[in-house]
């Protein structure tokens, strides 16, 4: 059977493709919508606090706590030595991030203890009167300070390598090198961290953890404690955000509370002030890109050789992958005919940076998208000029394979370049623009359409698998269960629709539950776009099972063949015959069917070698693109979006209101990073931008003033996804790197366009006042 | 004398509260969340700068009665008396019909992970309560003090002008239908004496009017005098300092008077950003835009001019331009009034010319003569709700094109809000053309030496300053010299 293709089938409410709210709409504007902390707490719940040092880099020669532990209301004071079984919560198994640090400061604010008090604020008042004695060491902060003192790495770097990049860039008619600066970004989910560890019989626990990644937080709890996987059960039902901040970033106060929790016999909530989630959680990775590109007079790319450099933190966390993902979208939407990609992730004295929204992807098109406005600006023409010229060719061109060796099959990049050009009227409007900078003496504008192609699969290949898990009970109602999580994204509401449409039942008889490794064991994290497609497909999976015991049930009891029984509109129609469906059920139920199963689905066609740098890691790409238009004042860096055209390509749409919610906010979270979110450390080494006051997300009035944003509806992904959608968490997020090349445009008229303003990001007030001034002082 | 054992007493949604044990540094938010169970208002920051624990707080100001959208993190539990606080609980009927503000935001899609959506909806319920018709503009200002990260906000406004059209006369509204009541109500809590709430060594004072504060801190000379709380709030919340013994004078309507005469505005203490905005903006309307910059609506509605200045930063929003428009502050205590200019109560960083047992009393601002020029113009990392790089504030009187006074005044360039006196002096006397603006840009080095940190570097604010004197030159032409996102009439 075809899993992307369904009957058309309208009488149900809450089909697969129709728009639907978001399941907890109704609670989230009443305030019944329970986060962790909400959650009715069990009797004699006790609370936790970090002990942050205030080192970047140095030994712990003594720590005494005991005016901590004098408190009253403190229970207990942890440190490393108090961990069960081991101190290491290394996600990527290098045991290299510790718990609590042991004897060793690796970054400003690193906890070193943990407080377990009668209450929140007992804990925390009580964990700053340690006195912990050190002794300095050198700390490095930033890439070029690392790469200055030895350059050490935290994981092994990748290089991907197709033709000769060094002989062609020798041979080009025109060459350049430049470097990048790409700023990091904190997640800044509207609910911190927290977990909220319960203690049950024997070895087990039970912790309740704002994770997208629950079954990595059971690993790492059993892995603390010592006791094995099915010792403990981890549930979420919904975070308030994750963006790739809950992928490890959970383990600490998982694994801190369980400890507590078994130790004590109490139920241990943890649950960090917003400064201490922000200082003591990793972020995206900032890089610092060099490159080299080889071109001829139509601004035909010949050969590219890129270095990656980024800023890991002090451990490996995620940034192997990460840094795989900067350098499998250096290309951006281009056909690089050699090319040459190496990737250095660089170890610092900050805390280790993680998984947000796109992976490293972003800062890699980024980089590929700044090399393309240079030469556009060496030749004096359009960037998207070169855009076109440089896309991916058609299938079988000779122009569709990868710096990675895989070849694009799913192209439509110049389809919604066109489409998109036309209907934001970026021709007239870029006229428009380059006649009034010549007339405007403190205000500019700049226009800028920039493509988006992102490589949905994860690269460790065996990531892509998921389960569900479907109960029909005797009244006809479903139980839905899987092992993706929510975080927003409105996973649960298509599963659910999936289910509804598989079985052809309004949604409201679909009842979504909280994720638990209890019911899908193994899971992966609910992160790399990937959600919807392994989810999906599993419950689906489900269903099936179930739908096909129920047909040969029904054969069975209505002495019919198969093809005369199908799921309609809150029925089962068995020849001429409609039957409600829970009486359907009822009556499968007496007839001894089973009425549950566990889906499974893992990913066709991809693979990975590493060690190679080759294979077909994605199964296959989302497109957009957007056209931005932003005026900037050439006396202060200040500047505005004054309009945004979206077309994205979500394939067919598994929700359309759902799919359009993630672009609207992908876009906008992707303008953050590259404008006002920055990340700023003192000599210290302390990262003073740790609060909202000092960091600075986009408000309402910050996003664009005119906004249209477009799905692609012509689109249905080449592949047998679910319903033949595709994925949308974070192909948007790249969108705006449109808002960055704008702001470049109207900086660049100061100089007549002649010169490539070469702005960094985030592109601050200042960042482009000083761009201004640069090219004023040519 | 002061009762020691009073109470607070306060309408929390539909019922009466009073409590008399609570410790001066007790949250709303906290009490609505630990101790009331009312989950709905969430903590997203503990710093006043997310909104997702933002409430309304209903009370009289004359007979009428207001409702302003606050942040309960860094509101005290002590400064809630008379007041009606309204959570996102009380907002949806007892048959959980929800409210039409809610009712948009779930047909808009203006929720995704949901955490910071009460918060949004108490903001968007405080502006619908007000505004029947609200531009783009109104509502963007109405949600400056909230963040969301997963809509891109663009849902949450389609909402707010949707709920718009929804309004009380036709649905179900608890504010609406209790008008009446709770007004009584709040007029009965008003204090007519100081209510003193000690705490094993905490003691907490609430006034009931400005002698009563005046004879508090006499007797405390060393209080924590707490207006709006945007800023001591997070003395509490982040660096967990104590604040006892603690006078909270947000109740004081005699220190919310604002006097208009011709001379000019004497505005009180008490005065929130909120209630001094109509009437600064009209008499000075380059401050009307900079107010609305200040903090989110919700840091307006707490915040007080008179604590802007008390607390002596020297990236307060409201000094600079008070200072050049020739501001005096008047303090006060049981011993009497004195009046200085307000340039010199800023004496140097965190030092101000306030003597144990003083308070700030009010601000007289001089009428702006109608030839003079005056704007004020802040920069910052992001556009609205962040505190200034920096701020310049300019005021010129030209004479026959040539330069007869000048008052530049910048906060974020030095240790305290600080006049621009040598650049003054490079204008004065010089006809106002752009050849003197350039030549006195150079003066800006004399003047200041401002720092580096994260909201800019010192090269930043240098040549911003600088620009800045070109924008004002520029403008007081007739130039477009910056950036407006509602051109007037715009909706």
């Amino acid at each position: 059977m075809d899993k992307s293709t369904f009957e058309e089938r309208k009488a149900i409410r809450g089909e697969m493709h129709a728009s639907q709210r978001h399941d907890s709409a109704h609670k989230h504007v009443s305030g019944t919508a329970d986060y962790i902390d909400d959650m009715p707490e069990p009797a004699g719940t006790l609370h936790g606090a970090f002990g942050m040092t205030d080192r970047a880099h140095a030994e712990i020669t003594a720590m005494d706590l005991s005016a901590v532990a004098a408190v009253p209301g403190v229970v207990l004071v942890l440190t490393a030595k108090d961990m069960p079984h081991s101190n290491d919560i290394s996600p990527s198994h290098l045991h290299d991030e510790p718990v609590l640090a042991d004897g060793l400061v690796q970054f400003h604010g690193q906890p070193a203890f943990a407080v377990i008090a009668e209450t929140r604020d007992i804990a925390r008042r009580a964990a700053r009167l340690a006195q912990i004695t050190y002794r300095d060491l050198p700390h490095f902060t930033d890439i070029l300070d690392a790469v200055a003192h030895g350059g050490q790495l935290v994981t092994q770097p990748l290089t991907l390598q197709r033709g000769d990049a060094e002989a062609e860039l020798e041979k080009a008619p025109r060459r350049l090198k430049g470097s990048m600066r790409i700023g990091g970004q904190e997640h800044f989910y509207l609910e911190g961290h927290i977990a909220l560890a319960i203690p049950g019989e024997d070895d087990e626990v039970t912790v309740w953890s704002s994770t997208q990644h629950p079954s990595e937080i059971q690993h790492m709890v059993s892995h603390v404690l010592g006791v094995p996987s099915n010792a403990v059960t981890v549930n979420v039902r919904r975070m308030g955000g994750g963006f790739g901040g809950k992928e490890t970033q959970g383990n600490q106060f998982a694994a801190l509370a369980a400890v507590a929790a078994k130790r004590l016999n109490r139920a241990v909530k943890f649950r960090p002030d917003r400064d201490e989630d922000m200082t003591a959680t990793g972020k995206r990775h900032d890089f610092l890109v060099d490159y080299d590109v080889g071109f001829d007079d139509d601004g035909r790319i010949h050969a590219v050789h890129a270095n990656y450099a980024a800023r890991c933190g002090y451990s490996s966390d995620l940034s192997g992958p990460v840094t795989d993902r900067a350098l499998f979208h250096a290309d951006s939407s281009y056909f690089y005919p050699h090319v040459k990609l190496t990737s250095q992730p660089l170890k610092t004295n900050t805390v280790s940076n993680t998984a947000y929204r796109g992976f490293g992807g972003p800062q890699g098109m980024v980089g590929g998208e700044r090399i393309i406005e240079e030469i556009a600006y060496q030749l004096g023409k359009d960037p998207l000029e070169i855009r076109k010229l440089n896309f991916y060719g058609e299938k079988g061109s000779g122009r569709d394979v990868t710096p990675y060796h895989q070849q694009v099959e799913d192209n439509i990049i110049a389809q919604i370049v066109a489409e998109l050009e036309e209907s934001a009227d970026y021709q007239a409007r870029r006229r428009a623009i380059l006649d009034f900078n010549r007339e405007s003496r403190v205000i500019r504008k700049g226009i800028a359409l920039t493509p988006v192609k992102f490589g949905i699969s994860f690269t460790m290949t065996a990531f892509n698998q998921a389960g569900a898990l479907v109960h029909i009970y005797q009244d006809g109602s479903i139980h839905l269960n899987h092992g993706g999580t929510e975080m927003g994204q409105g996973l649960y509401i298509k599963v659910a629709q999936v289910i509804a449409d598989s079985f052809q039942v309004d949604l409201d008889r679909v009842r979504i539950t909280a994720t638990t490794t209890g019911k899908v064991p193994n899971t992966s994290a609910t992160a790399a776009s990937s959600g919807s497609d392994l989810n999906g497909m599993a419950a689906f999976d489900a269903a099936r099972q179930i739908k096909d015991r129920l047909v040969g049930f029904a054969c069975e009891r209505w002495q019919t063949t198969p093809e005369n029984v199908s799921f309609v509109a809150n029925h089962v129609k068995i020849g001429e015959e409609l039957v409600p469906f829970p009486e359907f059920i009822k009556q499968a139920y007496m007839g001894r069917i089973q009425l549950s199963a566990a889906g499974y689905y893992k990913t066709p066609k991809i693979h990975w070698d590493r060690a190679s740098g080759r294979g077909t890691p994605f199964y296959y790409f989302a497109y957009g693109a957007a056209v931005s238009e932003v005026s900037i004042d050439t006396l202060t860096g200040e500047y505005m979006v004054d309009r945004v055209d979206v077309l994205h390509d979500v394939g067919r749409s598994l929700n359309p209101a759902i799919d359009l919610g993630q672009i609207e906010g992908g876009f906008v979270q992707g303008m953050g990073w590259l404008t006002t979110e920055e990340l700023w450390w003192d000599d210290k080494g302390r990262l003073r931008t740790h609060a909202p006051s000092t960091y600075k997300i986009p408000l309402a009035s910050d996003r664009p003033k005119i906004f249209n944003v477009k799905l692609a509806e012509w689109s249905a992904n080449a592949e047998k996804t679910i319903g033949r959608s595709k994925a949308v968490g974070e192909p948007p997020f790249m969108l705006p790197i449109s808002v960055l090349e704008a702001l470049s445009m109207a900086v660049a008229s100061i100089a007549d366009y002649r010169e490539c303003p070469r702005l960094d990001a985030p592109a601050t007030p200042e960042r482009v006042l000083m761009a201004v001034e640069r090219l004023r002082n040519r | 004398m002061p009762q020691p054992n009073g109470s607070i007493s306060f309408i929390l949604n539909d019922r009466e509260v009073a409590l008399s044990d609570i410790a001066p540094t007790a949250t709303l938010l906290d009490y609505v969340r630990l101790e009331r169970r009312l989950t709905g208002t969430k903590e997203g920051c503990a710093e006043g700068d997310c909104g997702a624990c933002t409430v309304l707080v209903g009370r009289l100001v004359g007979d009428r009665l207001v409702y302003e959208s606050v942040n309960a993190c860094i509101r005290f539990l002590g400064s809630l008396q008379a007041t009606h606080v309204v959570t996102v609980e009380h907002l949806a009927g007892s048959d959980g019909t929800l409210h039409p503000v809610q009712q948009a935001m779930v047909d808009f899609h203006g929720s995704q992970c949901g955490f910071c959506t009460p918060g949004f909806v108490m903001s968007l319920y405080g502006l619908w309560l007000g505004n029947d018709d609200p531009s783009h503009a109104d509502i963007e200002k109405a949600l400056q003090g909230n963040l969301c990260r997963c809509t891109g906000y663009e849902p949450i406004v389609r909402a707010a002008e949707a709920a718009a059209k929804a309004r009380p006369s036709e649905v179900f509204d608890p504010i609406v239908r209790e008008r009446e009541t709770i007004t009584a109500r709040l007029k009965a809590l008003a204090p007519t004496e100081t209510i003193t709430i000690r705490r094993d060594d905490d003691c907490l004072i609430v006034p009931a009017d400005s002698d009563g504060l005046a004879r508090a801190l006499a007797d405390n000379p060393g209080a924590t005098v707490v207006a709006g709380s945007t800023d001591v709030g997070l003395w509490v919340t982040k660096q967990m300092r104590p604040i006892s013994p603690v006078i909270f004078i947000n109740g004081i309507t005699d220190l919310q008077q604002i006097d208009v005469r011709a001379d000019g505005l004497t505005i009180g203490a008490g005065v929130s950003y909120t209630m001094a905005h109509a009437a600064l903006a009209k008499t000075f309307p380059g401050f009307g835009p900079l107010i609305d910059r200040i903090g989110g609506e919700q840091v307006r509605n707490m915040g007080t001019i008179g604590g802007n200045i008390a607390n002596g930063s020297p990236i307060g929003d409201s000094p600079p331009p008070l200072i050049v428009l020739g501001a005096t502050v008047t303090l006060r205590s049981k011993d009497g009034r004195r009046t200085l200019p307000l340039e010199d109560f800023f004496i140097a960083y965190g030092k101000q010319d306030r003597k144990p047992g003083e308070f700030v009393e009010s601000i007289f601002v001089p009428s702006l003569p109608a030839d003079d020029h005056f704007a004020a113009y802040k920069i910052s990392k992001r556009r609205d709700e962040d505190i200034s790089a920096l701020l310049g504030a300019f005021r010129l009187s030209v004479e026959d094109g040539v330069v007869r006074s000048a008052r530049i005044a910048f906060g974020g360039m030095a240790a305290t809000p600080k006049r621009a006196t040598n650049v003054e002096a490079a204008l004065i006397g010089k006809p106002w053309s752009e050849e003197t603006v350039r030549n006195a840009q150079a003066a800006f080095e004399s003047d200041y030496q401002p720092l580096t940190d994260w909201r800019a570097t010192s090269d930043y604010r240098m040549l911003a300053a600088k620009n800045l004197l070109m924008r004002f030159f520029l403008e007081s032409g007739g130039e477009t010299a910056q950036l407006v996102r509602f051109a007037a009439g715009d909706r």
